[in-house]
């Protein structure tokens, strides 16, 4: 079955460590992702930390890593929370994703759901490749 | 609107009502205690949206327009005779029931009538679709129907069975059920009819995972919405230790799928499955669900929490090799106490051969020639040790039993792979 993941984008707010001035926020957010529950869709969720608290490696091209301690600037392309649903459709996944709370209620502000790949878990790796470029020959075929 | 533009609405608004689908059924069920009635009514939103939305846009509350819209389509019916009131007669409904689907305003009660959330009207449409008196056929497809919101041409497909035969058992389940209460049954009957739907949801897991017929090995649709049915079971009622462990039964053996059948789609059985293909997530929400179920069973498991422990058993084995066989063969005999059945005992046998090799288990197999004849996986499990044990010519004709046996082509495909494989050992046939 198809998965998703509802990804919530953050804000200056989110990345400066601090949680919107609704009260009503978190009862919103606790009683979408139970009626995600009860609807038997939801595999795992959760708010993540500012950039701030995490790190990256950076890969050259020779790949050779380097260690950069957050935060990161590029706000808008950052994540601040995820919710994974596995669904029959692409349609029902817009569906559900219609009915997320605003996450940062007073700001504009983004969600982005992206499918997951199926069937390549820990594949052997010629396989994982193959599978890997045949969804993605599909994708490039529907354009 | 282009076509393609109106048919990609059309499919959003079709996955709005799916979602709404239960809550819609399920609220017209307890104002009209009629299942033909409250299922029209709810199709009838489904058409309506198809006409306003695409014109007006989506409303505010997609969820609360659809309720009103079938409650209004309801009344409709019930006052235009539509629902004469023999016919109410005929569907069971007594002079109250009738009397409060026509009260003086019907409208205002109908409409003054709270949503439910969803949650609560999940359970009673469970416990009427999977009412004992249906025919187990009739039992899935209403249940996918009613709770699954799935179009009966979707549920052909998943069940492998023509549009018309499945229109016809849901329409025949319907006039079974009239006249049968609805809502939750009364305490002292409610853990036993707990009890059948989640068989009824365990047998469509298991006709998914390994279809009795037909040319696929599974039919993941089936896999699919009764695992998603049994996570609604179990986010209602979180205290039942036998919900978990169904639900973790069915997480851990989804968990495999990806492994079950090779890139041409022919299957792959158990101990030969490359377990790195196992999905990390399924297997991990699997064990966790098992973990509650196990703790609120106190030590006294029910027979689905031992099934969840066999599959887990195989879960924590990251190879093959690594099966403890010897945990799985105490299991099978606690799982044969609780649940006589042929079936288990030649799973206990075949786990004995695993734990004490196959001299000790082909007796045990052999035992049960009588009551499972006809069963391909009896003789494939004989087939299997009579091979270990270098009696090739007793496992060729085990295997043409169960080739003769099976009426899945993926399963008869396997067979017969496995019996040239056999038969190749023997060398070049004396002339």
């Amino acid at each position: 079955m198809p998965r998703y993941m509802i990804q919530v984008r953050a804000t200056p707010m989110s990345e400066a460590g601090e949680f919107p001035d609704d009260p009503t926020l978190v009862a919103r957010m606790m009683a979408f992702h139970e009626e995600l529950a009860h609807a038997g869709v939801l595999l795992d969720c959760s708010g993540l930390m500012p950039s701030s608290q995490g790190f990256r490696v950076r890969y050259s091209a020779q790949g050779e890593p380097t260690v950069i301690d957050g935060p990161f600037a590029e706000t808008k392309e950052l994540i601040a929370g995820y919710t994974l649903i596995e669904v029959r459709s692409r349609d029902e996944a817009l569906a559900w994703a219609r009915r997320f709370p605003a996450p940062f209620p007073g700001q504009a502000c983004d969600i982005e759901v992206r499918p997951l790949f199926g069937g390549m878990t820990d594949a052997s790796p010629e396989e994982a490749a193959r599978e890997l470029r045949e969804q993605l020959g599909q994708i490039r075929g529907e354009r | 609107m282009s076509l393609p533009a109106a048919a990609e609405a059309h499919r959003a608004i079709q996955a709005v009502w799916q979602l709404e689908a239960p809550a819609l059924v399920g609220a017209l069920m307890r104002l009209t205690h009629d299942l033909a009635l409250a299922e029209d009514c709810a199709q009838d939103a489904l058409l309506a949206a198809l006409e306003r939305w695409p014109q007006d846009g989506l409303p505010r509350n997609p969820a609360a327009w659809l309720m009103t819209t079938a409650k209004h389509r309801a009344l409709d019916r019930l006052r235009h005779g539509q629902v004469t009131v023999r016919e109410q007669a005929a569907l069971g409904l007594d002079a109250d029931a009738r009397h409060d689907a026509v009260a003086p305003d019907p409208l205002a009660l109908m409409l003054a009538d709270e949503a439910a959330p969803l949650r609560d009207e999940v359970l009673p449409l469970l416990f009427i679709a999977c009412h004992p008196l249906l025919s187990r056929e009739a039992q899935w497809a209403l249940t996918l129907r009613l709770v699954g919101g799935l179009s009966v041409a979707e549920i052909a497909r998943a069940c492998f069975a023509q549009e018309a035969t499945v229109a016809a058992r849901i329409t025949r389940a319907k006039k079974t059920l009239a006249g049968q209460p609805y809502g939750l049954p009364p305490a002292a009957e409610r853990q036993q009819r707990l009890a059948n739907v989640c068989t009824v949801l365990y047998l469509m897991f298991n006709e998914g995972y390994a279809a009795h017929s037909g040319p696929d090995w599974t039919r993941p649709t089936l896999c699919h919405e009764a695992l998603r049915l049994t996570r609604m079971l179990a986010a209602l009622c979180p205290t039942d230790s036998e919900v978990l462990a169904l639900q973790a039964l069915m997480e851990l053996q989804a968990s495999r799928l990806p492994a079950r059948a090779d890139a041409q789609g022919r299957p792959v059985l158990l101990m030969d499955q490359d377990r790195r293909r196992w999905d990390p997530l399924l297997r991990q929400r699997g064990l966790q669900a098992l973990a509650r179920a196990e703790g609120l069973a106190q030590g006294n498991p029910g027979p689905l929490l031992v099934q969840a422990l066999l599959a887990a058993c195989h879960a924590r084995a990251l190879r093959a090799e690594d099966t403890d066989w010897a945990r799985i063969l105490q299991l099978y005999d606690a799982l044969l106490e609780a649940q006589p059945s042929p079936v288990v005992a030649l799973n206990r046998a075949v786990a004995l051969s695993q734990a004490q090799g196959p001299a000790a288990a082909l007796p045990e197999v052999d035992r049960l020639a009588q009551a499972l004849h006809g069963y391909p996986w009896w003789a494939s499990a004989r087939a299997e040790l009579c091979t270990k044990l270098d009696r090739p010519h007793e496992a060729l004709a085990a295997l043409d039993l169960a080739i003769a046996w099976t009426h899945n082509e993926a399963e008869r495909a396997l067979l017969q792979a496995r019996r040239a494989g056999v038969e190749s050992r023997l060398g070049p046939a004396p002339c």
